[in-house]
């Protein structure tokens, strides 16, 4: 047991520290001193370091190399992460992109859709961004209802609207799941799609959130038109595309917790600075059990990677890392909130913009609720809910629950 | 980045598995229960002997060295093993004996050896901790527990005439006391900690055998009068070090419990059918369960952090063996609850196995400074930590 480097992995970590030692003062400056104002600046400067990380391969580490990635496994991605993170310097722009929707259309795309689309995406050039959830469709993903009509040339027309979409006031492209048939059980009549963003019938709408700011999107599809050539996946095997892209998600959240800087040191640090509460006992006991439980996320990462490491897949049980770190964090702004008073709540403190952000990272990439339905299914083995849409085709469902289809 | 177990550590584990499987630890701790309290060994003399098998097994010698008998394996293979003894509650008295045998296999360095090293890794001398917890960031003094309520009495003191040492002082609910051939912890020479191993049958030792609650678990009550004393040239920190070693360890145990637990509670929910379904079907139920897997995956990350960092990280030892301790404490209380009401009032009757794993997780918690203390503890390291950044 040891949390060393193999020598592989030791030579793949100093090529990154000095490539970033080296190029660090090229990164752009996004807090403190000197920091990037102008929204249009901050999004050229973190394109173009993006590509920069690219080129370096310190992105797309685990991209073929036929697609400009390094052809290395996910450890070597992480060690990159953890290299980055060393030199204080921003990660890639288009984490979703290259973290999942790129794997995705890698996995089920053609080869004309990798040629064109993944260096693009890849180098910052042309970020994306996943238009899956909907309004009625989230837990339930299988119950999108963005409809994709075929027309008589070959060509599809999209009508409907995606929510929770990040980065989509300035994506290139959105990989979007839509149903192609209604009349079949739900998870039969889907299909995945590449939609350009500026295409004609596409509204994009800026969702505030708790916090005063915008950090995802609504958009809208209103008859809009893309070619036989945008499925991603083949028609009507939009879910099995999907569970890939999910899949890849819960790899991204699995080793990327300590990421979010929800960690033991940072609530720790807090604490520390107040010469009274460093003491009570109440606030001491609630540290240990918080900072206790952000300590094991750390070791289940590891344990994550060991897995990886051997060729074995994370499953559905990450999720559960994910319900420590984000009830842990919880737990946390409210002791700090205790501890430092009112001022905790001022609009520009850090405090402030963490409790505002966590109740709805509580329900991203998978509520609390579905998660532990999965891991005590797919984990435990413990039986389903009784479920009442089953094979029963999707107007039919939709007009059950009294909406047309 | 390595945390899988080794084909030894594997071996270590299905072979606990196997040598504990022959014995009926449930129902012995039910029927010990029952029995009058009374002699030394209070009424765990109703209980199988298990020292036989451990010694069998090796389990005795694993902290020390192989120079000195043992097998010179660290403090995860201990883990591993306690794991299994929690699995099945069983009562074997390692949790005494694995930390007294750390301090004295490191104080075997420069000047000479410590008594009954050889015996006691073949286990045919067994020996007991008495536990010390040193001090942290808000109190300078080693402390001992209490056999009442929160105050807590300072370590033994050790004073030395005629070349002879001495060590003075009470400590309560001590892990296995009752019947060991060698007491071994901390006491204070004129202020500073040293090693002390005292002969059980020596003058001056007096040893209360108490049982609280759960059959299984051996104590004692301590009371040294200028009991002879052998002064070990055990380093400070290696002396700490077997407080956190003994919280690694309880923790281990306790996860152990968690495990069976659960597996059992997993089994009920999906044969047990209300309103035409099984009941691990309903959300309440299926949710509850994964809690307690959410806890035990924690307390297992833990215990690779504990494992890894008493040699690899020895300075986080501390931060990393308190945080298992924490997570444990909590895991085994929520199980052991989760198991009751998952199987509704049936779970709360003698002849069921739930009380046994509840009563465990109640002493469990209480034992070695308690879940609290160690709670605190990851507190007190962290914001050190934070000072020294």
């Amino acid at each position: 047991m040891d949390l060393d480097d193999t020598p592989e992995q030791a030579a793949f970590r100093a090529q990154a520290r000095g490539w970033l030692e080296e190029h660090s003062s090229e990164a752009p400056v996004l807090t403190g001193p000197g920091a990037l104002q102008d929204e249009a600046e901050i999004l050229a400067a973190r394109r173009a370091w993006q590509g920069k990380l690219a080129e370096a391969g310190l992105a797309g580490v685990t991209w073929p190399k036929e697609y400009g990635g390094q052809g290395l496994g996910p450890i070597e991605q992480v060690l990159s992460n953890q290299e980055i993170g060393r030199a204080k310097v921003p990660g890639i722009l288009d984490a979703i992109g290259v973290g999942m929707l790129g794997p995705t259309i890698i996995a089920h795309g053609s080869e004309e859709q990798k040629t064109r689309y993944l260096g693009a995406m890849l180098h910052g050039d042309e970020v994306w961004c996943q238009l899956f959830s909907e309004p009625a469709a989230g837990s339930d993903l299988a119950a999108v209802q963005t409809r994709a009509r075929l027309q008589d040339d070959g060509s599809w027309r999209l009508t409907g609207q995606k929510v929770w979409t990040t980065n989509a006031q300035f994506a290139s492209y959105g990989l979007l799941l839509a149903r192609t048939d209604a009349d079949v059980p739900k998870h039969k009549g889907l299909t995945m799609f590449v939609v350009p963003m500026d295409a004609e019938g596409v509204t994009i709408r800026g969702l505030r959130q708790i916090s005063g700011e915008a950090e995802f999107n609504e958009v809208f599809f209103d008859d809009v038109s893309v070619g036989a050539d945008a499925v991603v996946g083949g028609v009507g095997n939009g879910w099995g595309t999907a569970l890939t892209t999910l899949m890849f998600e819960r790899v991204t959240i699995g080793l990327g917790g300590e990421g979010l800087g929800y960690n033991s040191t940072r609530f720790a640090g807090a604490i520390a600075a107040d010469p009274d509460a460093r003491r009570n006992p109440e606030v001491r006991h609630q540290l240990g059990e918080i900072a206790s439980e952000l300590l094991a996320v750390r070791f289940t990462g590891y344990r994550t990677l060991t897995a990886l490491q051997k060729g074995q897949i994370p499953g559905p049980e990450a999720g559960l890392a994910k319900v420590t770190i984000v009830s842990g964090a919880i737990k946390a702004g409210d002791l700090i909130a205790d501890v430092v008073g009112p001022d905790a709540l001022l609009e520009d403190s850090e405090w402030a913009y963490m409790i505002s952000f966590l109740p709805g990272l509580k329900s991203a990439g998978g509520t609390e609720e579905i998660l532990r339905n999965t891991i005590g299914e797919r984990v435990l083995g413990l039986p389903p809910e009784p479920r009442l849409d089953k094979g029963i085709p999707f107007s039919e469902l939709r007009s059950k629950e009294g909406a047309p289809a | 980045m390595n945390l899988a177990l080794s084909d030894e550590q594997v071996f270590l584990r299905e072979a606990a598995r196997g040598a504990l499987s022959r014995f009926k630890t449930l129902e012995a701790a039910r029927e010990a229960l029952d029995t009058p309290q009374g002699g030394t060994g209070g009424n765990a003399s109703a209980l199988p002997d298990l020292w036989p098998t451990a010694r069998e097994a090796g389990w005795p010698g694993l902290l020390i060295s192989e120079e000195h008998g043992g097998a010179g394996l660290d403090a995860f293979d201990a883990m591993l093993v306690l794991s299994e003894c929690g699995r099945v509650i069983a009562s074997i008295q390692l949790l005494g004996h694995l930390p007294a045998t750390a301090i004295l296999n490191d104080g075997v360095g420069g000047n000479g050896s410590a008594p009954m090293l050889e015996e006691l890794a073949t286990g045919e001398k067994r020996a007991a901790y008495l536990p010390a917890c040193p001090p942290d960031d808000l109190a300078d003094d080693w402390s001992v527990d209490p056999a009442h309520g929160l105050a807590r009495p300072s370590a033994p003191r050790v004073s030395e005439a005629d070349g002879q040492a001495r060590v003075s002082g009470e400590l309560a609910f001590v892990p296995d006391a009752p019947g060991a051939d060698l007491l071994v912890g901390v006491a204070l020479l004129d202020g500073r900690p040293v090693g002390v191993a005292i002969e059980g049958s020596a003058a001056g030792v007096s040893i209360e055998a108490v049982t609280r609650y759960d059959s299984t678990r051996s104590l004692g009550h301590v009371s040294l009068k200028e009991a002879p004393a052998t002064i070990l040239d055990t380093p400070v920190e290696a002396l700490a070090g077997a407080w956190h070693l003994a919280q690694s360890l309880i923790a281990a145990e306790s996860l152990g419990s968690v495990e069976t637990a659960l597996d059992v509670s997993v089994a009920y929910a999906k044969e047990r059918f209300t309103f035409g379904r099984a009941i691990g079907s309903y959300q309440a139920v299926k949710h509850s369960l994964t809690e307690v897997l959410r806890q035990l995956e924690n307390g297992r990350s833990l215990l690779y952090y504990a494992g890894w960092a008493r040699t690899g990280g020895p300075d986080e030892f501390p931060l990393a063996a308190s945080a298992a301790r924490s997570v444990a404490g909590r895991a085994l209380d929520t199980a052991a609850r989760t198991m009751i009401s998952v199987h509704g009032g049936i779970g709360a009757t003698w002849e069921h196995d739930a009380p046994l794993y509840f009563r465990r997780a109640q002493l469990s918690r209480r034992l070695l400074g308690g879940t609290g203390r160690a709670t605190d503890r990851v507190a007190g390291e962290l914001i050190a930590q934070a000072d020294a950044a």
